[in-house]
C-alpha cells in the first residue's frame, strides 16, 4: 500500500500534555517535520522554557534541556559556544519570554546569536492557570485582571517583533498565525527560512506564533482560533519584519 | 618550573585555562574583574569561548547551557553577583551539570562595598537557591592554592556532576604572589566529551539514545527518589572532599578557626601570642561544605577556646558550634564591612578571650 501521511519522526509516539484546541502541537509538529526534512533530528539542540510547553522534550524527539524561567535565550548561548556548527532553538512563550526573560531575549538579539528562537504568542500565562501577560490584549480578561486588561492598570501588550526587529543583529524576524490550515503551511515555510538563515550564520533569527489558549481564554476551540484571527491578528500583525538579502 | 609574579584574579583565570576551560561566562562587578578581562583575551588564544553577558542571571544560564552540551565551563563573580546567580546554581544543582564557579568576595549586605570580606559564608555554604541540594566550597588563602584548586575542581565538579565553588575573598583577588602555574591539561576533543560525559546534550547522533537535562518532576515519588539520589552523591563528597590544615593543635590553649585571608593573619597572631607566652594554634577549613568536623577531634588536652576568626558578624561560628559540640567555650573575633583586622588587633582580643573563659 503507497503511504500518503505519516507523522514525522521529529515527534514522539507519545500523547501530548497540551489543552485541546490548544497550538502548541502544531507548533510542535512543523518544527519538528522541518527538521527531519532537513535531515537535522540528530544534529539539534533545543531548550524548553517554564510554562507549559516545558513538556516539549517530552514530544520533540531531538536532544533538549530544560530552562530557568525566562533564560532560555542564554542557555541557548552558552550551547552556542560548544557547538557552532548544530541547529540550536529555544522553544518559549510569552510569559517566559516577553516577561521574565525580556532581558535574555534582547540580548542574545543583540549579539546576533545564531540560533533560532521560536516564540509561541497566546496572550496569557498557560500552565499557572491565566494570569496576565505583558501580551495580553486591553480588555482581554485574565485571573489577574478579572474585568480585563486596561492601559492605566498594566500599559499596552508588548509586540516583541516589533520590539526585536529594531535591533542589528536580529536579522530574521517574523510573525505568523497558527489558525487554519494554510496559514500553518505558510508557518512551517517561515520555520524553514529561518533554519536556513540560522546555517548562513548571520544572526540572530525569531519566529512569533500567534497561537491560541482556549482553555484560559474560556473559548471553545474553534472560537479561540476566531479571536487568534480576529482580535490578535489586529493588534498583532502577521507580517515579516525583517529578512537578509539573498533570503 | 620557574614562579611567576601574578595578581590574584588573573592567576585565577590562567588556572582555569590551564584546567581545560573552555567556556568562560562574565559579568562586571568588583574585586573580580580581572578575571573576564584575562578571559576576553587570554581565554580565545587557548581555543575557548569568552562572553560578556549582560547580568550574573544570563552568565549562570549561559554556563548551564555550555555545560549541559558538554563545555568545561569557568564562571567568576563577587557577592551580590552570586546573589543573582543563586536561582540558576540549585537549578544546575537539579540538573546535574558541572561547572565551576569562583567567588571573590566583598563586604554586605546589599552591594555593600568592595572591600574584602567573608559575609558570603552562608551564601556558599547554605545555598541562596530553593530546594535542597549541596555545593562542594573550597576556600583558598593564597593564589598558589588558589591556583591548585581551580585547576582540580573541574575533575571534582565532573565527578559529581554538580557545580563546585571556590571562596576567595577580595584580598586574594587584588593582592599580588608569586606563583607556579600547572601545564594546560588540554581541550577535550568530542570523542573525549562522549566518553566522559555521555549524558550531555550534543544531538542525537553523537550518543546513544536522546539525552535530555531537566529538573521538573511533576510526580512526589518521582521528585523524592531525584532529591535522595542528589543526596547519595552528597554522602560521597562528605567523605571524600573533607580538607583542611592545623597548626600547633597540641600544645594550644586558643584554638583559632579561620578560613581564606583571615588565616593568614591567624598564623601571625600565633606568632605575636607566643612572644607573650601564650600557645595558640589553628584549624584553617579548606573546604568549607563539606566543613572538616573531625577536625576538632585533634584539639589536644590543653585548649580552653576555640575562635571562629572571620570577616563577617559571625557566620562561619555555627559550624564551629556544630564541631565544638560543647567540648570547649566558642568565641568570635571579627570585624566586616570590609575591614581586615590587623594581626595585633586580633592577637589581644584573643588574649582577652581566654581571659575571660580561665
Amino acid at each position: 500500500m503507497k503511504t500518503i501521511f505519516k507523522p514525522t519522526e521529529g515527534m514522539l509516539p507519545v500523547d501530548t500534555s497540551y489543552c485541546p484546541g490548544c497550538t502548541h502541537g502544531i507548533a510542535h509538529r512543523i518544527i519538528m517535520e522541518v527538521l527531519e526534512e532537513r535531515g537535522d533530528l540528530g544534529n539539534t539542540i533545543g531548550v524548553v522554557p517554564i510554562g507549559c510547553s516545558i513538556n516539549a522534550h517530552h514530544f520533540m524527539n531531538i536532544d533538549m534541556c530544560e530552562s530557568t524561567h525566562g533564560r532560555a535565550p542564554a542557555i541557548a548561548s552558552g550551547i552556542r559556544r560548544v557547538h557552532p556548527d548544530k541547529v540550536v532553538f529555544t522553544y518559549q512563550g510569552d510569559g517566559d519570554l516577553a516577561s521574565i526573560g525580556a532581558g535574555e531575549i534582547i540580548h542574545a538579539a543583540h549579539r546576533g546569536e545564531k540560533f533560532t528562537t521560536f516564540f509561541i504568542n497566546n496572550a496569557i500565562y498557560g500552565m499557572t492557570g491565566g494570569q496576565m501577560a505583558p501580551t495580553t490584549l486591553i480588555g482581554q480578561k485574565a485571573t489577574t485582571c478579572v474585568d480585563g486588561r486596561t492601559v492605566e492598570q498594566a500599559g499596552m501588550p508588548l509586540r516583541m517583533c516589533e520590539i526585536l526587529s529594531q535591533i542589528d543583529c536580529a536579522v530574521f524576524v517574523e510573525r505568523v498565525m497558527l489558525n487554519n490550515p494554510a496559514n500553518v503551511r505558510k508557518a512551517k515555510a517561515v520555520v524553514k527560512k529561518a533554519l536556513e538563515i540560522q546555517d548562513a550564520k548571520l544572526g540572530f533569527t525569531f519566529v512569533e506564533f500567534l497561537s491560541s489558549c482556549p482553555t484560559n481564554w474560556g473559548l471553545a476551540p474553534k472560537d479561540a482560533l476566531k479571536f487568534v484571527e480576529n482580535e490578535m491578528a489586529s493588534y498583532y500583525p502577521v507580517k515579516n519584519f525583517k529578512t537578509p538579502e539573498g533570503f | 618550573m620557574s614562579k611567576v609574579l601574578m595578581k590574584g584574579n588573573e592567576a585565577f583565570a590562567e588556572a582555569a585555562i590551564r584546567g581545560g576551560c573552555n567556556c568562560y561566562f562574565g559579568y562586571p562587578i568588583t574585586p573580580q574583574n580581572e578575571v573576564p578581562e584575562y578571559m576576553s583575551h587570554e581565554l580565545p588564544k587557548a581555543g575557548g569561548k569568552f562572553v560578556q553577558a549582560e547580568s550574573e542571571l544570563a552568565a549562570v544560564n549561559m554556563a548551564y547551557g555550555a555545560a549541559a552540551s558538554g563545555g568545561r565551563v569557568f564562571i567568576s563573580t563577587s557577592s551580590p553577583g552570586l546573589a543573582l546567580m543563586q536561582e540558576g546554581l540549585g537549578f544546575i544543582c537539579s540538573c546535574e551539570v558541572p561547572l565551576v564557579a569562583m567567588n571573590v568576595s566583598r563586604g554586605g549586605p546589599g552591594v555593600g562595598g568592595i572591600q574584602p570580606g567573608q559575609a558570603d559564608y552562608f551564601q556558599v555554604t547554605r545555598g541562596g537557591y530553593n530546594g535542597d541540594a549541596k555545593i562542594p566550597v573550597f576556600a583558598p588563602s593564597t593564589i598558589q592554592e588558589s591556583v591548585d584548586m581551580i585547576y582540580e575542581c573541574f575533575d571534582i565538579a565532573d565527578k559529581y556532576r554538580n557545580p563546585v565553588i571556590i571562596f576567595a575573598d577580595g584580598m586574594l583577588g587584588q593582592m599580588m604572589e608569586p606563583v607556579e602555574l600547572p601545564p594546560h591539561k588540554g581541550l577535550a576533543t568530542p570523542e573525549e566529551i562522549r566518553e566522559k560525559k555521555p549524558w550531555a546534550i550534543t544531538g542525537k547522533n553523537n550518543h546513544e539514545g536522546r539525552n535530555v537535562v531537566k529538573s521538573l518532576r511533576l510526580q512526589p515519588d518521582v521528585l523524592e527518589k531525584h532529591v535522595e539520589m542528589l543526596f547519595e552523591k552528597y554522602a560521597e563528597a562528605e567523605k571524600e572532599l573533607v580538607r583542611y590544615k592545623t597548626m600547633n593543635l597540641d600544645e594550644a590553649e586558643i584554638v583559632f578557626v579561620a578560613f581564606g585571608t583571615m588565616s593568614r593573619i591567624c598564623a601571625e597572631a600565633i606568632e605575636l601570642l607566643e612572644e607573650k607566652g601564650v600557645k595558640a594554634g589553628m584549624i584553617r577549613p579548606i573546604s568549607l561544605w563539606p566543613f572538616p568536623k573531625k577536625a576538632f577531634d585533634e584539639i589536644g588536652s590543653k585548649a580552653k577556646i576555640v575562635i571562629s576568626t572571620e570577616l563577617s558578624m559571625g557566620q562561619m561560628i555555627e559550624d564551629v558550634k556544630m564541631a565544638v559540640a560543647g567540648r570547649w567555650p566558642v568565641g568570635l573575633i571579627n570585624r566586616t564591612g570590609g575591614i581586615v583586622p590587623s594581626s595585633i588587633e586580633v592577637a589581644e582580643r584573643a588574649l582577652k578571650a581566654l581571659e575571660e573563659v580561665k
